[in-house]
């Protein structure tokens, strides 16, 4: 059972409707995660049933659905963030390059696996130091000042923050703050960078911003983001999961998703008649 | 008519109220000042250089300072944040980051009853573990019972200034791969690191001033300490014991180690106040 072994499509979710043309488009050729059978309890309470979901390498995954669906809990199990909360409990499988996260050592697999989270959070540190933390922390001896210059250009900030290194990072705007958030995710290199809503505290200028950087990152590392803005979703994204009640309901690539919903309570979603 | 005089009464009872609360308050912040003018009613004229720079004079004679003390007291003091902000410190980082929550109510609640703990028990507690042992009065065990007194203080004000850390900025850093104690070391404390001088600062100088630990511990001493395992001078056993003593001169100068005592915590207060003023590091979330 090893995720190189085994063909895509069977990772693929394989919703009871979903037909075998739309599978066959919906695969990506190459998965850098892949989520199966995962199952997730909050105590007693399961929030997520049974989920299977591959994540294409180089791509923007976004998860989608109304609020308390499952879809940030599901997010936060990639780089098992869940284990910060008490009584949480998982069961099932998700790999990594073909290598199941749960065996592994948790702060190296957050080192390869970043998460920028739904309120900008930087550190009570100068923006320099904001972004050589994670670099810092693991002993990276790259020179410090070329890497920060580096991850603050792939956010799209250096040009607005280039004179103020040193000034703290409370001095920036909220979408400032996010975007030094993002390039401290990017200082460490990570694979896969997933984002927990990441525009919903920003405004609209704000939010096109960080868009348009999401979409220049894909080079750079796969990218699954969360977000309950499905024209969000729809500009940015190539596959798109719907999340129900801590189901898996639909997963296919973005445009088949939003045009022709395989399932009607994706198509009762995205019309506008939940959530 | 009746409505009238049910209406005259009302308004009698409430400014009768507004009265005696502000009364009240008043009284409350008079006594500070009251206190203050009579140390410098009294001590002023004692203050000068020679208290500051000499022993005290022998028994009969006019003048002499209290340098031994203020000394001492410095000691006592180092002796005792030594001692008791490290214990409370990485206490209060167990409870706050590491317990779980019945140990932690047991362990808050041990505090608080330690630092309701009257000070001359505290006294007697380090007489027998840090005096009687060793068969002699040191400034060792005058700053073991101070740090005692320490502990309860700093344990708990550090606990809340480090729960106050928003719970974003440890997810912040452990989702870059730090460690639990790497996220506490860098970014949990420094978040902090305000709050927690502050209560350290709080509990100095809450200690600065006491007497009753020392009297069996530190002891007293009218010359200058021979070393840290010596009896030492300190300023409120000094005020303790010259106010109590038949002489004028005396007296004035317990005054005025009582003037600079308090001028102490006073400027320390303000301090940790400004510290805490200048803004909390971390906006809340």
């Amino acid at each position: 059972m090893h995720a190189s072994v085994r063909p895509a499509v069977s990772v693929n979710i394989t919703p009871p409707v979903t037909t075998a043309a739309s599978r066959e488009t919906a695969a990506p050729a190459e998965l850098r995660m892949s989520i199966s059978k995962v199952n997730f309890w909050y105590g007693a309470k399961q929030v997520l049933f049974d989920i299977n979901l591959g994540i294409a390498t180089s791509k923007v995954t976004a998860l989608i659905g109304p609020s308390g669906c499952g879809k940030s809990t599901l997010l936060r199990t990639l780089d098992r963030m869940h284990e910060t909360v008490r009584n949480a409990r998982l069961e099932g499988e998700i790999l990594l390059d073909g290598e199941n996260i749960l065996d592994q050592d948790v702060t190296l697999l957050r080192r390869r696996v970043g998460m920028v989270f739904q309120r900008p959070n930087p550190f009570p540190k100068s923006i320099f130091e904001n972004v050589a933390y994670g670099l810092r922390i693991n002993g990276s001896k790259v020179p410090m000042a070329e890497a920060v210059e580096k991850s603050l250009r792939h956010a799209a900030l250096w040009d607005e923050v280039k004179d103020q290194l040193h000034k703290s990072a409370y001095e920036l705007s909220g979408g400032q703050q996010q975007r030094l958030c993002i390039a401290r995710a990017l200082a460490v290199e990570p694979e896969v960078l997933l984002l927990d809503e990441p525009c919903s505290a920003l405004d609209p200028i704000s939010t096109a911003k960080i868009e348009e950087l999401l979409v220049q990152l894909k080079d750079l590392c796969t990218i699954v983001t969360v977000t309950h803005n499905m024209q969000q979703a729809a500009r940015i994204s190539d596959f798109t999961a719907f999340l129900l009640t801590g189901q898996l309901i639909e997963f296919s690539p973005t445009p088949q998703l939003f045009t022709k919903p395989s399932d009607p309570r994706t198509e009762a979603y995205i019309t506008g008649r939940f959530g | 008519m009746t409505m009238n005089a049910q209406l005259r009464w009302r308004k009698f009872v409430s400014n009768f109220m507004l009265t005696l609360t502000g009364l009240c308050a008043l009284v409350a912040v008079s006594v500070l000042f009251f206190i203050l003018g009579y140390l410098v009613y009294h001590g002023g004229t004692s203050i000068n250089w020679d208290f500051f720079t000499k022993l005290p004079a022998p028994v009969g004679e006019n003048g002499g300072g209290m340098a031994n003390a203020i000394l001492g007291s410095a000691k006592l003091l180092l002796l005792a944040t030594l001692f008791g902000v490290p214990i409370g410190f990485f206490g209060a980082i167990y409870l706050a980051e590491f317990s779980g929550s019945k140990v932690a109510f047991v362990v808050r609640y041990a505090a608080d009853l330690l630092n309701g703990v009257p000070s001359i028990v505290i006294g007697i507690f380090a007489y027998s573990v840090a005096v009687h042992p060793f068969k002699h009065f040191s400034t060792f065990a005058g700053g073991f019972a101070l740090g005692v007194m320490m502990i309860p203080i700093t344990l708990r004000s550090t606990e809340e200034f480090l729960r106050g850390v928003p719970r974003s900025l440890r997810e912040g850093a452990m989702a870059l791969g730090a460690s639990k104690w790497k996220t506490i070391a860098t970014v949990i404390v420094p978040a902090a690191y305000r709050g927690i001088l502050t209560a350290v600062l709080l509990a100095f100088a809450r200690v600065a001033g006491e007497t009753a630990p020392l009297l069996f511990t530190a002891l007293g001493n009218r010359f200058w300490s021979n070393g840290w395992n010596e009896p030492t001078a300190s300023l409120p056993v000094m005020i303790y014991n010259y106010a109590l003593s038949p002489f004028e001169d005396w007296h004035r100068q317990a005054w005025a180690a009582g003037l600079v005592l308090l001028t102490l915590i006073l400027v320390i207060n303000i301090v940790a106040r400004a510290i805490l003023s200048r803004g909390v590091s971390v906006p809340r979330a």
